[in-house]
């Protein structure tokens, strides 16, 4: 067996998968405790070739199409760290969004803004090997959604990552620094605060391009390696 | 300043979110889910207009060793109704039980160079899934224990505020008896975990239930 070790497990600064105000997880959360198992290889090790996964990078989340999307463009730039604030290199982070205006390109995106031509909303950048990454876009829009009366999302990008092992993925949602929509959102609330303030991105004046893009800086922590050996 | 993102005392895991409704154009890659083969199967791009579709395509592979085997199933939710918003995610090892990963340092198990043992599948309409990949091999567990065949099954979606994860293992397969994570269920919700074989050969049923009667196994680790 390698001298591998475990990851940390959950801090408290996870959701439950029951939070009733968000009222989608009451028919799809467990009520059965989850079984505690220790970490075997199947959740240390994980994937690694993104080439023959998800296919190459598109960081210019505003450059697939004819034309120029409208909205405010942006640059959302950080690091991919684990909980020692060591990088987690050549890891791939997936990103998904609302246009400007707060309309997915989805099929199923019922809601009555236009769809923009020039924006899909959909990239993927892979972290350098101090484990930075950046990309170009939009500012999404915030939407309506059905979870309760005039209730409506604060504007916010989806990222996904594998990071190194099973046991490190994650998808969250980047929110943006004085949105008055992220402390009535039951998506966001389901974080405890004051741990919730992790995923509102902070406006950065060096990331910011003159005569060019706004700049915000967003740091994404992965569940680190435990100093305990997994055998222990 | 108020607490954001880049406040040293706040530093640690970044929260889970839901991956919400709208992620086939963001998630499944075209051959997602078929981890052997060539075809599209995982992806889901009628979901997105045909000049917004940004899918990977499907991998080139290579020869894989092994036996491939169909896994599919339907996601319910606690009232027994199909989730057609559901993301599957699978991770599992080759048939001589090494993963492709760096993590896995056991040199003298062959590795497949183009069989990733990852993928994903996002659910129909119907709540259904469908993987084409092959049978994993036994794999080291805990001590000197070694673990049966199985894959490690991660399930996203709508609703769901972060992964649930459980892992498929083979029904009848003899090193079940001995597994050291089945032994940690108890025996009456074990079942939830064996993909029983179908009439057609090579084809495995597993279906997940988030909750309600019979649901599923689901892990913390």
């Amino acid at each position: 067996m390698p001298n591998a070790t475990a990851y940390n497990r959950e801090d408290a600064g996870q959701p439950p998968s029951l939070a009733p105000a968000y009222a989608s997880t009451v028919a799809r959360s467990p009520r059965q405790p989850l079984v505690r198992i220790p970490q075997t290889l199947t959740e240390i090790t994980g994937p690694s070739d993104w080439g023959l996964l998800m296919g190459d990078a598109l960081a210019d989340l505003t450059g697939s199409h004819a034309g120029a999307p409208i909205g405010q463009r942006i640059i959302v730039a950080g690091r991919v760290l684990d909980e020692a604030h060591r990088p987690v290199p050549h890891t791939i982070v997936e990103i998904w969004q609302a246009n400007a205006a707060g309309r997915y390109i989805h099929r199923k995106d019922q809601w009555d803004a236009p769809v923009d031509p020039n924006f899909t909303g959909a990239g993927r950048v892979i972290t350098d090997s101090d484990g930075r990454y950046r990309y170009v876009t939009v500012r999404p829009g915030a939407y309506p959604w059905k979870n309760h009366v005039n209730a409506w999302r604060p504007s916010h990008i989806h990222l996904s990552l594998l990071g190194p092992a099973f046991a490190t993925r994650l998808v969250t949602q980047m929110y943006f620094p004085d949105d008055p929509l992220v402390a009535i959102d039951p998506i966001a609330g389901a974080v405890p605060e004051p741990y919730r303030q992790r995923m509102v991105a902070r406006f950065d004046l060096d990331t910011t391009k003159a005569d060019w893009a706004l700049g915000y800086i967003f740091d994404i922590v992965l569940r680190g390696q435990d100093a305990t050996p997994m055998e222990a | 300043m108020s607490l954001d993102n880049q406040s040293p005392e706040l530093f640690g895991q970044t929260p889970w979110q839901t991956v919400g409704p709208f992620f086939h154009y963001g998630l499944p890659w075209k051959g997602g889910a078929d981890l052997i083969g060539d075809s599209p199967l995982g992806a889901r791009p009628e979901l997105a207009p045909p000049d917004h579709d940004v899918l990977g395509d499907p991998a080139r592979r290579g020869p894989i060793a092994g036996e491939a085997i169909t896994v599919m199933g339907q996601v319910f939710d606690a009232e027994g109704a199909p989730v057609p918003d559901a993301l599957i995610e699978i991770w599992q090892a080759n048939a001589s039980g090494r993963y492709n990963s760096a993590a896995d340092e056991r040199a003298d198990q062959p590795l497949d160079p183009t069989f990733t043992g990852f993928g994903r599948a996002a659910t129909a309409e119907d709540g259904t899934f469908r993987f084409l990949t092959l049978l994993p091999g036994p794999t080291p567990g805990p001590g000197n224990s070694q673990q049966a065949p199985h894959i490690a099954v991660g399930v996203l979606g709508r609703g769901l505020l972060k992964r649930l994860t459980t892992r498929l293992y083979f029904a009848g397969h003899p090193l079940n008896e001995l597994d050291p994570i089945l032994a940690l269920v108890t025996p009456g919700r074990r079942g939830t975990l064996l993909a029983k074989a179908v009439t057609e050969p090579g084809v495995w049923r597993f279906d997940i239930r988030l909750g309600g009667d019979d649901e599923t196994v689901f892990f913390d680790f």
